[in-house]
């Protein structure tokens, strides 16, 4: 939305610079409200975005697919109580209370969605990002998976099986990509590198080895 | 409702331009709408379902054409107004003018890592044994209430597989409006492609939604 131009529905105007766009305006007009009257702690927000800036990412997802693919007795709890296998590690809390780990196989690949809002499983894979929230990707991925793949670069094999997980509940889900070949001398810290964040939607793959040659 | 948000399988939204390396956040007042966000629903004054009924219910063309923060924050003056912490007059001026109700909690900073490593679980128990099992075969009711719901409009009146009982939890389409918690079994149900987008669907997809027992009935 352009700077200044208010939306539909929109009937007040808020007083601001000039300089503001008007999401930059209406935030500040908050805040500064909000703390007046002591119902919010500025110190608290940068606390807030501290967490999700430095301490909880994709890298916490990451050690828990490596640890899935070194360990058989950890795969086996991630996948009868995902919850607790990735608490054991310490990931737990917001938007991760009720946790789904789903495996793909050579038969079949797994993605993830949620086309009414914008569930996702901040506890291992932080914040979002945008795409995840927008519409082209909620209103694309439960009826042309394989078009939203493409534009992401990954191209499956015709015969490959596409499951779209809709996240219309409080459960959360997180994808385990396949194990890329030629990993066997890895240990969790070398696999961990190769997990990325699409992998863990079901947007990509894990990378191969050769990526960090 | 069918509102804006209830997106899947509409068609015209344009490329879904993934952003490569892409930043925890584009602008500070990003950091600011999640933190103010995060820190208003402590209060305790409503829950996550009456927050998400507010964003959908922003006018479509609003939605639509808002980042995800901006609906956000829109959302957050809506629920802020709605429960007596601010007024239109203060949102209009910056500046505190009104009476205001005191919360039940106030997030301080010290408080943030405890609550956000404590999330807040959704699963309540129920008496009743659940009324559908895995492999059983079922139908998504055919509903259009104005309020809130769960059940996206793609998946109403299909028929589908329950593939697992997930346990029991809160009802949105209740809690979303202050009619209690009235926990319901959930279940993941999976539809095949044809089912829902009909001839011509690639036979390899199969989509999945979790649907609270009321959503279904039995084939």
């Amino acid at each position: 939305m352009s700077e200044h131009r208010h939306g539909p529905g929109e009937e007040h105007g808020h007083h601001h610079d000039n300089h503001l766009t008007d999401m930059e305006a209406r935030v500040k007009a908050l805040e500064t409200v909000l703390t007046e009257k002591g119902l919010i702690d500025p110190a608290a927000i940068d606390a807030i975005v501290d967490t999700y800036e430095t301490k909880v990412g994709p890298r916490n997802g990451a050690r828990v697919v490596a640890k899935a693919w070194s360990d058989p007795d950890f795969a086996d709890w991630l996948r009868r109580d995902a919850t607790a296998a990735i608490a054991s590690l310490g990931f737990t809390g917001r938007q991760g209370e009720h946790m789904r780990a789903v495996f793909n196989t050579s038969e079949t690949h797994n993605l993830i969605v949620c086309t009414l809002c914008s569930c996702y499983p901040w506890a291992v894979l932080g914040l979002p990002p945008v795409w995840y929230k927008a519409p082209p990707y909620r209103s694309r991925a439960v009826i042309d998976p394989r078009g939203v793949l493409a534009e992401f670069g990954l191209n499956l094999p015709a015969e490959k099986k596409i499951r779209v997980w809709d996240s219309t509940a409080e459960l959360r889900y997180l994808v385990v990509p396949e194990r890329p070949a030629a990993t066997d001398d890895l240990g969790e810290d070398a696999l961990a590198k190769l997990v990325t964040r699409d992998s863990m939607i079901g947007t990509g793959l894990a990378l191969s080895p050769e990526a960090f040659r | 409702m069918n509102g804006p948000h209830d997106l899947g399988g509409q068609h015209g939204m344009g490329p879904i331009a993934p952003e490569w390396n892409e930043p925890t956040f584009h602008a500070e007042w990003e950091k600011r709408a999640l933190g103010i966000t995060l820190s208003c629903g402590a209060f305790g004054a409503w829950t996550l379902d009456e927050s998400r009924h507010a964003r959908e219910s922003l006018p479509p063309a609003t939605y639509l054409s808002a980042s995800y923060y901006e609906i956000w924050t829109r959302a957050l003056e809506t629920l802020l107004k709605r429960h007596g912490f601010l007024t239109e007059a203060e949102l209009d001026a910056g500046r505190m003018l009104d009476k205001w109700r005191e919360p039940k909690r106030v997030l301080a900073a010290d408080m943030v890592a405890g609550v956000l490593a404590k999330g807040a679980a959704c699963d309540r128990p129920v008496e009743a044994p659940p009324r559908f099992a895995a492999g059983e075969s079922v139908r998504t009711k055919n509903f259009n209430p104005e309020s809130h719901t769960r059940l996206p409009r793609y998946a109403r009146a299909r028929r589908g597989v329950v593939e697992a009982v997930q346990g029991s939890f809160v009802f949105p389409d209740d809690n979303a409006h202050g009619r209690g918690e009235n926990p319901q079994w959930l279940y993941t149900v999976v539809f095949g492609a044809r089912e829902i987008w009909g001839e011509g669907a690639d036979p390899t997809h199969t989509i999945s939604i979790d649907a609270w027992e009321s959503y279904l009935e039995p084939l």
